[in-house]
């Protein structure tokens, strides 16, 4: 499923709103949630999961292909842990 | 941030009450579950995409007890961030 296709289920299932106004919404709540992680904070959307940002060290590496040892900096990645409702949902039968 | 959060986010946007918001805000998520539940992989441009893997049985060990047992199997949810979404990212330093 895409983004389109998710905007089109959204508008079908809410009544008195146009796609293009569940475009903006749907658009506006992944921006909200991209915002508040680039500022450091924890998304906790409950039943469904919580994306935080974890801490990466400096780490040596080596280039498989020369050999030749490279310095990976420290950086920050993104960690999604999925929530209890949407686990069990996944493994019901 | 809450769906309380992503609530008053998009409150007022559109025209929407509080209620309506609510709801739009539950059905966005659903809509991704139910997509997720089905085995379907969900892919936001500009966000990232959720994808469902199977994992096979396999023997595992209780690092409490020690104790062997069997895993079964199950599907997990694996998210990658989009390419623009994880420069966004690796600038960050709270």
């Amino acid at each position: 499923m895409t983004k389109s296709v998710l905007i089109d289920k959204v508008a079908e299932r809410v009544e008195g709103l146009t796609r293009k106004q569940t475009e903006i919404i749907v658009e506006t709540v992944f921006d909200g949630i991209k915002e508040a992680l680039a500022k450091g904070e924890k998304i906790e959307i409950r039943g469904f999961g919580n994306f935080r940002l974890k801490q990466r060290k400096p780490r040596k590496a080596r280039n498989p292909k020369t050999g030749e040892g490279v310095d990976v900096p420290a950086k920050r990645v993104l960690h999604f842990k999925v929530g209890k409702a949407l686990r069990d949902a996944l493994n019901a039968q | 941030m809450t769906k309380a959060d992503l609530v008053d986010i998009i409150f007022g946007k559109v025209g929407l009450s509080k209620i309506e918001s609510q709801n739009i805000i539950e059905m966005i998520f659903d809509t991704i579950k139910a997509t997720l539940v089905e085995g379907e992989s969900v892919k936001v441009s500009g966000f990232g995409t959720f994808n469902v893997k199977k994992k096979n049985a396999r023997r595992g060990r209780n690092p409490k007890t020690g104790d062997e047992l069997q895993i079964t199997p199950r599907r997990v949810i694996t998210f990658r961030a989009s390419n623009h979404f994880k420069d966004m990212i690796e600038k960050t330093d709270a």
